[in-house]
């Protein structure tokens, strides 16, 4: 084999950017099979070179070895004094687990897109921008310094605005895009502030560089040097940004106007974790911080039981799992925070398995029911449409936390190393995150029960019913369907394409053995993917030593005790939407006042709305007056009507009258004699 | 003898009279007699400073304007002429073709 096969790494993103430039510019006229053809070409092939890396990195650089870190040769990109930086790609551990993610789950839902997307228009753009994201996000993973980083970082975020904006004739969609855009900028705004500081205080932005750095001067800790903590939580306010937490999540439910496969790839399993992975990324600059992981760590799990309350009331089924995805990332924030990564990113790659897995079986639940979003007008979809009830199932039950399926390991795993985290705050940390599956269990199975199970509610003519009329008029533009098609097919529900449901099938498998990679050394494992990620979280995980102090004992009580508060979940839905389904409105109208805090979002959006945005949009309206029509247009218009003045005065001179030029010719010949003779006597000799 | 002063008040009184006419009238050839005008007074204080300060040079001056002057009547009356046949008109009002 070549000697030098890392330069490989190159093609992992340039692929995808050639399947971007290809559909981009000719996908107009190409037929869809080409462009579906390309498409997928351009994402199996960087997901074959992963395999292929992942297999040669495991050969040669066993887990154990320190230098795991593999650095492509890159070439000179910014060279100026002061400031290196390289066009340069780094793999190691982390970065394959996020490529196989990315690359895998991207090509597993690109397969799916084929089906769902076969009858939208501009099936062409949709391909380009997915493929440009996926350019984009390898970019991200692979960059081996903050700059590169941030190039993917923003190019990812310029896909989800494209994509969430693909039905741009839309006004909510085109509007939810430009929310998602503003919303991130402010937290790249801190990444940028970030950088600025690293360059101030490392003189680099490369990450091995930094971090060497770092460990070379502990006295910057002891001393607490200010600018650590500044880096950390400026790179968080990004990183709560990109991967949707307080306070800046509210960009993530409404991103769900995108089509449903950009949900599932860019806004659950691979976009949005960009922040947990840079956070992963940069750890050795949390560990330098107490203060920045704890506020990591609040932010996290305030933001995972925040969005699972709201997760509890939403009608809307791709909200559910938008606050849902809100929730399991702000679980991520709380492992990171408490210095477990490898315990985050292992949470970060079944949930990118369960929750896309959701969104794809979501998406076909809405394409069996022609457009139809809302779950008050599901249920007993069970046997209509049976292959996506049981991988749906698999996802639920893998989110629940309910072994053995994927997300019970993860989740147990966060919780375990919250619980026993030297942070003082980790009793109540662990409480929220235990509530927090209880409340996640509870919304996944009440969608579960609304959509599968009790009486098919979807034949009943609701456009009747005035609320059935906005859904109508919603779902009527969500699938170009014609307007005849509604009512008389509402009753031919089925179910989808072999082609949608292949992906269901894979992730499902992968939602269900997903997690047997992190079986903890209690349950007689041994915690592959921790392992598997110890060489670049050498300096944080402290696990196994926790264990070997507490022994299995405790971690054996805490799963139970998480498995027993799912189960408690998943009875209150099976009471309440199974059992007696009028329990849950009966409940909701007895505590109207704190229903309608949680079914109004808390009004979050409004508060930013009056407190943030009012004042602003006062302001530019106020600078628009002064400044814009005041100063700037005020002075072009000053300099035209002066020019314009000594025009007409000019033009005057030009009569076409030959006597008038005479008249001034005389005038002149006068004044200058005047002159002659008068200059004298006014000022002396001329 | 005629003191100088009287020469240059006449030559001035005639000049005046030539920007007047010039001015006022609006046929171009009574126009072009009020330049012939002007420019005779013009002759009349060369002459006059001529025979004041004895020197020859203001008369061969005189000389060349009227040599001038004769060129300039001979084309500016061709001019005239086909102003006359293209427009047949001579008032100055009515040429005004380069106005903007």
């Amino acid at each position: 084999m070549n000697p030098m096969p890392w330069s490989a790494t190159f093609f992992i993103p340039l692929l995808p950017f050639a399947g971007f430039l290809i559909n981009g510019t000719l996908g107009r006229r190409l037929p869809r099979v080409v462009v579906s053809t390309v498409a997928l070409l351009f994402t199996a092939l960087p997901a074959a070179l992963v395999a292929w890396l992942w297999k040669t990195m495991c050969a040669t650089g066993a887990p154990s070895s320190v230098e795991s870190t593999i650095h492509p040769s890159g070439f000179d990109w910014i060279n100026i004094t002061g400031l290196h930086i390289d066009f340069a790609f780094a793999v190691d551990h982390l970065t394959l687990i996020m490529l196989a993610v990315v690359t895998g789950v991207g090509f597993i839902i690109h397969i799916y897109s084929v089906g769902y997307m076969a009858h939208e228009e501009g099936y062409w753009r949709f391909f380009a921008y997915l493929n440009l994201f996926m350019f984009f996000m390898s970019l991200l993973v692979l960059a081996a310094n903050f700059l590169l980083l941030f190039v993917g970082w923003e190019g990812v975020g310029l896909c989800s605005y494209l994509l969430i904006g693909f039905y741009f004739k839309k006004y909510s969609a085109a509007s939810a895009g430009k929310k998602a855009f503003i919303v991130n900028r402010i937290g790249d705004f801190g990444f940028l502030l970030a950088m600025f500081l690293l360059i101030v205080h490392f003189g680099s932005l490369d990450f091995k560089e930094i971090f060497s750095i770092l460990a070379q001067n502990p006295e910057w800790q002891q001393q607490g040097a200010h600018f650590l903590p500044t880096i950390a939580l400026l790179l968080l306010l990004g990183a709560a940004g990109k991967s949707a937490q307080i306070p800046l999540y509210i960009w993530l439910p409404d991103a769900m106007e995108g089509p449903t496969p950009v949900s599932a790839l860019i806004h659950a399993a691979t976009m949005v974790t960009a922040g947990v992975y840079m956070v992963a990324r940069c750890h050795p600059l949390f560990n330098s911080s107490p203060l920045a992981l704890t506020v990591v760590a609040l932010v996290g799990a305030a933001t995972a039981i925040f969005a699972a309350s709201i997760g509890m009331v939403q009608h809307d089924i791709k909200r559910v799992l938008a606050y849902s995805t809100i929730s399991q990332l702000g679980y991520m924030f709380l492992a990171c925070g408490v210095g477990a990564y490898a315990a985050g990113i292992f949470h970060l790659l079944t949930h990118s398995f369960f929750k896309a897995l959701l969104f794809l079986a979501a998406g076909s639940v809405i394409h069996a029911l022609h457009g139809q979003q809302d779950m008050r007008w599901m249920g007993g979809l069970r046997t209509r449409t049976p292959l996506t009830f049981w991988t749906m199932s698999a996802g639920v039950f893998a989110i629940a936390g309910i072994p053995p399926f994927a997300g019970f390991f993860s989740k147990d795993e966060i919780l375990y190393r919250t619980f026993t985290s030297p942070n003082p705050l980790h009793i109540v940390l662990w409480l929220v995150g235990l509530l927090t599956a209880g409340m996640t269990s509870f919304y996944m199975f009440r969608l579960w029960f609304k959509t599968f199970f009790g009486e098919p509610r979807f034949d009943e003519s609701a456009s009747l019913d005035l609320h059935g009329a906005a859904v109508h008029a919603r779902s009527s533009s969500t699938l170009t369907l014609e307007a005849d098609d509604q009512g008389g097919t509402m009753h031919s529900v089925h179910e989808s394409s072999w082609i949608m449901l292949l992906p269901l099938v894979l992730l499902a498998i992968l939602s269900v053995a997903g997690g047997w990679v992190g079986i903890p050394a209690a349950l007689g494992g041994n915690n592959q993917i921790e392992h598997f990620l110890d060489p670049v979280f050498a300096n944080g995980t402290a696990g196994e030593g926790i264990a070997a102090m507490t022994g299995h004992g405790l971690e054996l009580v805490l799963a139970v005790i998480s498995v027993l508060v799912a189960l408690v979940g998943f009875y209150i839905a099976y009471v309440f939407y199974y059992e007696k389904p009028g329990t849950a409105a009966a409940l909701a109208e007895r505590n109207k006042a704190a229903y309608s805090l949680v079914k109004n979002k808390y009004w979050v959006d409004e508060l930013y709305g009056a407190f943030l945005i009012t004042p602003m949009l006062m302001f530019t309206r106020i600078s628009e007056l002064i400044v814009d029509h005041g100063l700037v247009d005020g002075s072009g218009a000053a300099a035209g009507a002066t020019t314009r003045g000594l025009a007409w005065l000019t033009r005057k001179q030009i009569s076409g009258n030959i006597r008038s030029y005479a008249g001034w010719l005389a005038i002149g010949a006068a004044a200058v004699i005047a002159l002659m003779i008068f200059g004298n006597v006014l000022k002396g000799p001329l | 003898m005629v003191p100088t002063a009287y020469y240059l008040i006449l030559a001035a009184m005639l000049f005046s009279i030539g920007i007047a006419a010039f001015l006022i009238k609006r046929n171009v050839i009574t126009i072009f007699i009020s330049i012939e005008l002007m420019l005779n007074a013009v002759n009349l204080t060369f002459v006059a400073f001529a025979h004041m300060w004895h020197q020859v040079s203001g008369q061969i001056f005189v000389f060349f304007v009227m040599v001038v002057a004769a060129a300039e009547a001979a084309v500016g009356l061709a001019i005239i002429l086909s102003i006359f046949r293209t427009r047949q008109t001579l008032n100055v009002d009515e040429i005004d073709l380069m106005k903007s």
